[in-house]
């Protein structure tokens, strides 16, 4: 029998749409943790998310108040649902939502839940209009990007960018646009979805490839997985792909995390040109939702995320298999309407 | 010119680049021609060994062997260093 410590851990993101949250994955990832057993609660935004329902990965869900309640109804929440459970720790996994739990960190380390977030100003320097002076700041190519607030400032940016161009939203959400029509559809669609400011990108061609990650916030890799994206939906999310072996991925990688003392889960996406140049074009700062891959490569970012917070020193992974595949798939549960009431009426399943 | 060390062939023909994760099959003659370039062979072994082999002319196999070097160079599979032709 094992004597391994029991965590108690709160995730969010257990969506499953097109876009799907990185929560379920990551919960995977912690049933599967070697060195700890877990329970994990659910924290969700609405009733149809369906990690609420997944009760062999998710023990009890609570719902909490959209980012744009501001943190005081978030910290109020958090407050009420460790009254009830005795959290440890809290893993969340939006982008969105980020920001308010970086800022609540400290007084929730206060009730002694850990979190293991990056900064704010790794948060913010990342973020993706300041993309072209982090690249300056750490000596990374990146393509050039304007952050634009006003639909008609796409016809000034003709000067600065060819088209095709990319269109992208501050938290999600990107399309490609050959001409102004088009760029002003992906404003209005994208603008009214995610809000200002819109991000214009240069578009660079060449071949999609993406790492998660994990640094320790002193500089050191714990973790760092690429992949080649196989299958990519109409809104570029990944179904499907692989784990490959690129040194000068994982170089880049080491770079990012020792430059920038990086603290938690990442994502990189990044793009090789035909010379071979690699360019940043996003850094997401959290786990990725095909982050089951890297568990699966044999380095389980979860689990050793969860040793970061909880001051465990995790060793960082010396290796990965190389040529291991996901491919995703959708699974209709079906659900009691009670189940469906209960986390609707009294936010609580 | 030499096939990438790291680069997985198996016997069914199926090639893996773990650089990039692109997958590539390659027919039976394809395969026979991957083994030979991995075991170091230059182009006058490779022709030599096809022709007697196969029932072929010299120029079809000249050209044959550079589309298929073309096809490698171009997917990656070749090393850098040894790019010169025998």
């Amino acid at each position: 029998m094992t004597d391994k410590k029991t965590i108690k851990i709160a995730v969010t993101a257990l969506n499953a749409i097109d876009s799907p949250g990185p929560g379920v994955s990551v919960i995977r990832g912690l049933r599967e943790a070697e060195s700890f057993d877990v329970q994990i609660i659910g924290l969700s935004y609405e009733s149809l998310e369906p990690g609420i329902y997944m009760h062999d990965l998710v023990d009890k869900t609570y719902q909490i108040p959209y980012p744009s309640s501001g943190t005081s109804a978030l910290f109020e929440r958090l407050r009420y649902i460790h009254e009830k459970e005795k959290l440890d720790m809290i893993i969340p996994n939006f982008d969105a939502e980020l920001f308010s739990f970086m800022k609540l960190a400290p007084e929730l380390d206060k009730l002694g839940i850990k979190t293991f977030l990056p900064t704010v100003k790794q948060y913010e320097e990342r973020e993706k209009f300041n993309l072209p002076a982090f690249g300056e700041k750490y000596g990374f190519n990146v393509p050039e990007s304007k952050a634009i607030h006003n639909i008609a400032d796409l016809y000034s940016i003709g000067s600065t960018f060819d088209y095709p161009l990319v269109v992208k939203g501050k938290f999600y959400d990107a399309g490609i646009a050959y001409n102004i029509d088009q760029a002003k559809s992906y404003f209005n669609k994208i603008s009214a979805k995610w809000g200002l400011p819109i991000i214009i990108q240069e578009f660079v061609h060449g071949t999609e490839f993406n790492v998660t990650g994990l640094g320790d916030g002193e500089g050191n890799t714990i973790s760092a997985v690429p992949i080649r994206k196989q299958y990519i939906t109409d809104k570029g999310k990944a179904w499907g792909g692989i784990s490959i072996s690129d040194k000068e991925m994982l170089d880049l990688t080491d770079q990012f995390i020792s430059s920038t003392k990086w603290r938690g889960g990442f994502e990189l996406e990044l793009m090789k040109n035909k010379e071979g140049k690699f360019f940043i074009l996003e850094i997401n700062p959290r786990i990725p939702a095909w982050v089951y891959l890297a568990v699966g490569a044999g380095q389980n970012i979860p689990e050793a995320l969860v040793k970061l917070a909880m001051g465990m020193n995790p060793k960082p992974f010396s290796d990965y298999a190389v040529g291991k595949m996901f491919i995703r798939y959708s699974w209709d549960m079906i659900v009691d309407l009670e189940e469906f009431q209960q986390i609707s009426t009294y936010g609580e399943l | 010119m030499k096939i990438k060390k790291n680069v997985a062939i198996s016997d069914s023909g199926f090639i893996f680049n773990p650089d990039t994760g692109e997958s590539f099959s390659a027919n039976p003659i394809g395969m026979e021609m991957l083994e030979m370039l991995r075991d170091g062979m230059d182009y006058e072994e490779i022709r030599k060994n096809i022709l007697d082999k196969y029932k072929s002319e010299k120029d079809t196999v000249e050209k044959d062997y550079n589309d298929f070097i073309t096809m490698l160079k171009q997917y990656n599979l070749i090393e850098n260093d040894g790019q010169k032709d025998d």
